[in-house]
């Protein structure tokens, strides 16, 4: 990339400096064409974050919040949500990604089906899981009875169950993504590489660890950072899942604003979106230096 | 080295020994892969299977927990086109609304990062860097972060309630990852071809229209696709931008069935699965591109 770059600033170098006038052109150009991006920009980001941080100006806001047992709780679902979710997700990812690396014929018809949660938009699938899940009509619990005679539990109306199933929920819908780009990581590893190690009579695990592993790991951690910042953003697994209940006990950051502003509490709503910046910022920095080298 | 070579086609072909205990080994293998492939594709299907499964189902069916359709129906079908329910008493116009929303997101979303794309990787716009810079920080900003912001604005700016805002919300959002790739793509058109048109007398506007439009066409369709999707799909910004029955898209029709007690689930699951079926075709006619897009754009390792 930055080769690239370096060559062509010199190839036009020389032209640019003959033609000064066709140089202001381009730059007309170039100031005219970018100037609606600039627009969306300036209109659509810039003044809604500045809007948005004088309408949380008030430590007030912030005090009331920290008072709030309901924004406490959040803060700890996200973090659950984050740090336990998504590295569960991150692992099966990985080692699903040397599942489908097996080359067979039904291998590869369920890769085409595996990408479905993908594909379809979430709010379908999600309403279809919590029906599932409801304690009397879903098809969980009536199967539980039919098997057992015995009532399944209240799956949605326990905090615990609730947060774990949103979890699964949005493991289910991002699996097939991190999966696929796991595995496009392990298909540009040299497969000379492999041969090598099974010369040398390295079992599997030793190959894992000694060849897949280390050309794997800047892209994993990679992914890992970038799953974590989208996953603070994942709005629709909570909440159409459980709605932020029973008892708003299960809310993340990023349901919790809304929360707020249907209670009509816009500051504390923004508020709460602020408080989310202290989890997203570092991520970000990290992730843009990375992607930058 | 030559053992490597060796290793290779044996490697290569996999379950194909013939002796008994090479055999036996591969059914070994075999089965410890079926033991992850089964669990995998009850996963992935169960959500959607159960989804079909209520909408061809008539309602005490779907109810009773059955497993297989026992008494399968385009009734539900007939239901909601027919629009015989007063949950579903808009869904042409809010089919219609989704399909001009998205529409409408995906061409402007071009023209927006295509322009800015070009400005930025061809003709190497002062500033130009920072823009990117500046882009892609908002895309790492998860949007839901912006939901209640872009709310108030949209609010002052007086488009609440028209389409127009969750139009320009969803360009928004789109635009950012649509000039990354769209910029990553077109640096690597190479610089000769621009020279070339520079000789023959071409302004910055032929070069657009007659060399780099024509080039690109793979990567337009792909961020077309994509930001047509990102507005099919978009929940929240919809449920929050737009209020009126007329007005809202289908996925807010389909979440305001859960305000009921009494909500006609299959009726609910009918049209989620009308509503899911265009994307998932759209996905898999562009999944080459679509894959192939993200892989880049996510993993710049």
């Amino acid at each position: 990339m930055s080769g690239t770059h370096a060559v062509t600033a010199a190839d036009a170098a020389p032209a640019a400096a003959s033609q000064p006038f066709r140089l202001s052109a381009w730059q007309a150009w170039g100031a005219i064409l970018i100037a609606p991006y600039l627009l969306v920009f300036l209109f659509f980001v810039i003044y809604p974050v500045g809007y948005g941080l004088w309408l949380a100006r008030s430590p007030a806001s912030y005090a009331h919040l920290a008072a709030d047992p309901i924004f406490s709780r959040a803060v700890v679902n996200t973090l659950v949500f984050l740090i336990v979710g998504i590295n569960i997700k991150m692992a099966i990812a990985l080692g699903l990604s040397g599942f489908f690396t097996h080359e067979r014929r039904w291998i590869r018809w369920l890769s085409v089906l595996f990408i479905l949660p993908w594909a379809v938009p979430s709010i379908p699938t999600i309403l279809s899981v919590r029906f599932m899940l409801n304690p009397e009509w879903g098809v969980v619990n009536q199967t539980i009875f039919r098997l057992t005679g015995e009532d399944g539990p209240n799956w949605l109306n326990d905090p615990t169950l609730a947060l774990s199933l949103a979890i699964a929920v949005h493991i289910w819908k991002s699996l097939p993504f991190w999966t696929l780009i796991l595995l496009a990581g392990r298909l540009a590893i040299a497969s000379d590489l492999y041969e090598a190690a099974s010369v040398d009579g390295a079992t599997r695990w030793q190959k894992f660890l000694h060849v897949t592993w280390p050309s794997m790991r800047t892209l994993y951690v990679t992914c890992t950072i970038l799953s974590m910042i989208w996953t603070l953003g994942d709005f629709n697994s909570v909440y159409l899942l459980t709605g932020g209940g029973p008892a708003d006990l299960t809310h993340v950051l990023a349901t919790l604003g809304i929360r707020y502003l249907r209670l009509d509490q816009i500051d504390h709503s923004m508020a709460a979106v602020v408080c989310a910046m202290p989890f997203i910022l570092p991520l970000v920095y990290v992730l843009m230096r990375r992607l930058s080298k | 080295m030559s053992a490597n070579v060796a290793a290779a086609p044996r490697a290569a072909t996999g379950p194909a020994p013939r002796s008994a205990a090479g055999w036996l080994k591969a059914a070994g293998t075999e089965a410890k892969l079926l033991l992850v492939g089964i669990p995998v594709l009850l996963w992935t299907v169960i959500p959607i299977y159960h989804l079909v499964l209520f909408a061809i189902s008539p309602k005490q069916d779907a109810l009773s927990g059955a497993l297989f359709p026992e008494h399968p129906t385009l009734r539900n079908f007939e239901t909601v086109f027919g629009q015989r329910h007063y949950f579903l008493s808009h869904f042409w116009q809010q089919l219609w609304n989704s399909t001009l929303i998205a529409f409408a997101t995906g061409v402007l979303t071009l023209l927006v990062a295509t322009s800015a794309a070009f400005a930025i990787s061809r003709l190497r716009v002062r500033g130009g860097r920072t823009v990117m810079n500046m882009a892609l920080f908002t895309y790492f900003i998860p949007a839901a972060f912006l939901a209640v912001p872009m709310y108030k604005t949209m609010g002052n700016y007086g488009l609440l309630n028209s389409k127009w805002a969750l139009i320009l919300a969803m360009v928004t959002i789109a635009s950012p990852y649509a000039i990354w790739v769209l910029k990553q793509a077109s640096d690597k058109l190479p610089v000769e071809l621009d020279e070339a048109a520079v000789m023959d007398g071409a302004s910055p506007p032929q070069l657009f229209r007659y060399v780099y439009l024509p080039l690109m066409t793979p990567s337009l369709v792909a961020i077309g696709v994509y930001a047509l999707l990102l507005a099919w799909n978009e929940y929240l910004f919809a449920f929050l931008l737009l209020s009126r029955d007329t007005d809202v898209t289908l996925p807010v029709a389909l979440g305001s069935f859960l305000a009921a007690d009494d909500s006609p689930w299959e009726l609910l699951m009918t049209t989620g699965l009308i509503y899911a079926l265009p994307p998932a075709a759209i996905y898999y006619v562009f999944r080459r591109y679509m894959v192939g897009g993200l892989t880049a754009g996510a993993v710049k390792s």
